[in-house]
């Protein structure tokens, strides 16, 4: 059954106001800004984000007035620094207070991973000692039944929708994925809903000629959206490069309010879908981004 | 001098990794650092990145972020975080880098917020994986930038732990850690721009271990929080070696992260 839709359309169906939405999974590279914008563009509001470090979606999404909680390890621009949106919430309330709970990568991975496996929690020797726990009141720190020594228990976070950007699908949601995935797999099994985004569709059978490299199995993905370039300025191994300049360009633009604004409004409100935002990109940008030397795996042998 | 202070700080970070050590690499200057190391003095030492990689050679190209295309292609395994944090949770790591905004005399580390914690006058952008990092490799090396608001007598808030504090249970120190059940680990040394602490494990303190050409004892206390404790052999810091500079200028030709 072929599941489709147009990025509108997912967003519309599977992200209601006030849902737990997990994104960006595999730290820097495969971040669906495409479904964050298209998120903002709907106005979506009261959202919990989900995720392990956040290389500036987040950051667009709290400006932008959609969130109500974070649990994540780590949100800023990672090749530049501080967010100056999460900044102004987390410090001033605006546009809005935020609830933040603080995680470091392992813990919200083990919190994913034990939705995943249908645990209520997941012990772990990591973080005792630090204030995490402290801060974040889902933690709870206790001897361990065993032995008697300390272990910090993370409870199970099931997001409601976990939106995955991946290099190729079928119209089903049978999808690869390749270079480091993250906490990708722990958020796509631990999540009610899955949104794939790809940036090829293909046919069934070339998914499944080589099986190892799917992340999970299309029973749990809800749509697919064929949107090129729907990870920029992130990267995508063997499709584009991370633009550096674009979260320079984002960095420097959004140290005011208003800068924020004007950069929101250029960027994503005024940018219908992903086809015109690739088209603002300019095809000298895009040609730049692109792959400069194929380096294609050796096939491996499946028969029998 | 014919080198930058970030030059000379990838050079101490380097000098901690030794040959065959299995090393979760972070951000910005340990990246230059391992690449370094590689060429150097430490052949046989592997790279592990949080995003799920692992790499027995640098990557052919600098890196912006750990995640970057070039860091992939050729890895030894593209894989999950979890399988890395695994690694690092069950003691594979012997050495981990981590930066900070804020260290203490004890080597606790604050990336998360400056002020009162319920109400941050700065929000910092929080872990990653460094709170990780610091509780699971068997030691940890900070690098940071040195001044009096950075380094301080103790941080705002805890996130990735050092040596904790005296309390009535007992001191600082490797007993404070085995007291809140971490399973081992703790700073090894801190790197900054004026020099390279060690730490006392004994009690948690760090001891200056040396200073950078250029400064003194006197210049370093002034720009440190807390009453400086010396190292026995404190002197200072040796400085890069052409091949050290050599190596640093080939992977960062255009002082991206070194200038």
């Amino acid at each position: 059954m072929s599941k489709l839709t147009s990025m509108a359309e997912a967003i519309a169906r599977f992200v209601p106001d006030g849902s737990s939405v997990a994104l960006g999974l595999a730290l820097e590279p495969l971040i669906p800004f495409a479904a964050g914008h298209e998120i903002i563009r709907q106005q979506r509001r009261n959202l919990t984000l989900i995720g392990p470090i956040s290389d500036i979606l987040f950051d667009q999404l709290i400006g932008a007035g959609c969130v109500e909680k974070i649990k994540a390890a780590w949100v800023g621009n990672v090749s530049e620094g501080l967010a100056h949106c999460y900044r102004r919430a987390a410090e001033q309330s605006i546009p809005r207070a935020i609830v933040i709970e603080e995680h470091s990568n392992f813990s919200i991975g083990l919190a994913l991973l034990a939705a995943r496996l249908g645990a209520p929690y997941i012990p772990t020797r990591s973080l005792l000692g630090s204030d995490i726990p402290r801060q974040n009141p889902t933690f709870r720190t206790q001897p361990s039944p065993l032995d008697g020594s300390p272990v910090l228990l993370v409870p199970a976070v099931h997001p409601d929708v976990t939106i995955i950007h991946v290099q190729r699908s079928d119209e089903e949601g049978n999808a690869h994925i390749w270079g480091n995935v993250g906490i990708s797999e722990e958020a796509m099994l631990g999540a009610r809903d899955v949104i794939l985004v790809a940036e090829e569709i293909v046919p069934r059978e070339v998914i499944l000629s080589d099986p190892n490299r799917v992340l999970g199995p299309s029973f749990k993905v809800r749509a697919v959206v064929h949107e090129p370039w729907g990870a920029h300025p992130s990267a995508v191994q063997g499709y584009s490069n991370r633009d550096h300049q674009f979260y320079h360009e984002y960095h420097e633009r959004t140290r005011t309010l208003e800068g924020f604004h004007a950069w929101l409004d250029e960027w994503v409100l005024q940018v219908p879908d992903r086809a015109a935002y690739v088209a603002k990109l300019g095809e000298e940008r895009v040609r730049g981004l692109g792959v400069k030397e194929h380096r294609y795996a050796a096939p491996v042998d499946y028969g029998y | 001098m014919d080198y930058t202070p970030r030059e000379l700080m990838v050079v101490c970070a380097a000098r901690q990794i030794r040959d065959g050590e299995n090393v979760f690499v972070g951000m910005r200057l340990p990246l230059i650092a391992f690449a370094l190391a590689k060429r150097t003095h430490a052949p046989n030492c592997v790279g592990l990145f949080e995003v799920g990689i692992v790499r027995d050679e640098p990557s052919k190209e600098l890196l912006y972020t750990m995640g970057d295309a070039p860091n992939i292609t050729g890895a030894a395994w593209a894989t999950s975080t979890m399988n890395v944090m695994g690694l690092l949770a069950s003691g594979e790591v012997h050495l981990g880098f981590i930066g900070g905004a804020e260290v203490d005399r004890y080597g606790n580390l604050n990336t998360s917020m400056i002020g009162d914690w319920k109400h941050p006058t700065v929000r910092l952008p929080g872990s990653g994986g460094g709170a990780d990092i610091a509780s699971l490799s068997h030691r940890l090396a900070m690098i940071m930038q040195h001044d009096r608001r950075r380094l301080r007598e103790r941080v705002d808030f805890v996130t990735s732990p050092g040596y904790g504090y005296p309390d009535e249970e007992g001191p600082a120190g490797a007993a404070w850690r085995e007291r809140v059940g971490l399973p081992r680990g703790g700073p090894a040394a801190l790197i900054t721009t004026l020099g390279v602490f060690s730490f006392d494990a004994e009690n948690g303190e760090a001891l200056l271990q040396s200073y950078h050409p250029g400064t003194t004892i006197e210049k370093v206390q002034e720009q440190t929080g807390w009453k400086l404790r010396l190292a026995e052999d404190c002197r200072e810091t040796v400085p890069p070696s052409d091949d050290e500079l050599k190596v640093i200028k080939e992977y960062d030709p255009e002082g991206v992260w070194t200038g």
